[in-house]
């Protein structure tokens, strides 16, 4: 018996949405600094990341960041659609409602890299729904895709990276 | 510039590079969620990891693509540039699993004035799960510059 399809009409109509854009605040040394120490732990980062006087004798000339640095994080205006990756806060009395069947996880990544960002970079995002699409899983009931495609260029209109990432709501 | 780690002539198809090992826990998550703002419930508390169908509370997965670039930085250093990685999260990361992220040259090519080489990559957890494979293509440095 085929599965009913969880694909409505309204959420065919997010691919043809216009494009988002963002903006984010100037690139500081310390969130690369941050960032690198965090994805390296407990290891210390590479120093291209944090000693500056190592830095300018690489190719880079400079530090710059980790090329899966987000620039985005911490805005001061929220977006609440997207707080807690889609998923719901737990309940008034602390316990979580059962989410399966309507969880948003994070399914794939696929980033191409330009020019690497630099402490006082100020990067501007392009970001569509570009696909979505269905698959039955492995307990028979469908999986919804969205797939967003998000390009990032520099304050000198450089492209820093596009990005195509998957998520399932399961 | 700096001294190359490695260059694009010493590379052979078919090559394993050093592999990228880390132990996570809460500890790695909380840090990885406070700089990518990722603070997921079911990524912070074991009962609503539970609630999300799963075992326990999980890493992200963001945090072993990250350890994806980790590997290839390790690799080429300083002198070579990442082009491109990609990732799917087949499988979950649980407390105190220990991720290992692996590479395999499958290519090497000379494109637009670039000496690139492309990788198999894995995140393999203790039991050998492959929780995330993925794709990667780098620039080296040639002894020709």
């Amino acid at each position: 018996m085929a599965t009913q399809s969880r694909l409505t009409p309204a959420m065919k109509a997010e691919v043809n949405k216009p494009p988002v854009t963002k903006v984010s605040p100037p690139i500081s040394l310390s969130d690369i600094r941050k960032w690198a120490i965090a994805v390296y732990w407990p290891e210390t980062p590479p120093r291209l990341f944090w000693d500056e006087e190592y830095a300018k004798t690489t190719r880079f000339k400079g530090i710059v960041a980790p090329q899966e640095f987000n620039p985005f994080a911490w805005p001061v205006r929220r977006d609440r659609e997207f707080e807690a990756g889609g998923n719901p806060p737990p309940n008034p009395d602390g316990t979580f409602t059962r989410t399966v069947g309507n969880a948003n996880v994070n399914a794939g990544s696929d980033h191409e890299y330009g020019a690497y960002m630099r402490p006082g970079d100020i990067i501007t995002a392009v970001d569509r729904l570009a696909e979505i699409y269905e698959k039955t899983g492995g307990r028979g009931g469908n999986m919804v895709f969205r797939v967003r495609e998000d390009r990032w260029t520099n304050q000198k209109g450089e492209m820093v990276k596009i990005n195509r990432g998957t998520t399932i709501n399961m | 510039m700096g001294t190359p780690k490695v260059y694009w002539e010493d590379v052979k198809v078919g090559q394993e590079i050093p592999t990228f090992v880390r132990r996570t826990d809460y500890m790695n998550w909380n840090r990885y969620a406070a700089i990518n703002e990722e603070f997921v419930y079911f990524h912070m508390d074991d009962e609503a990891g539970r609630a999300a169908g799963q075992k326990a509370g999980f890493g992200m997965g963001n945090l072993r693509f990250a350890y994806m670039h980790d590997l290839l930085r390790e690799w080429i250093g300083d002198e070579g540039v990442i082009k491109m990685v990609s990732a799917q999260y087949r499988g979950f990361n649980f407390k105190n699993d220990v991720l290992t992220t692996k590479g395999v040259v499958t290519d090497k090519r000379v494109e637009g004035g670039e000496h690139l080489v492309d990788l198999d990559l894995q995140v393999v957890n203790q039991s050998g799960e492959n929780t995330a494979p993925g794709k990667a293509t780098v620039a080296l440095p040639t002894r020709g510059k």
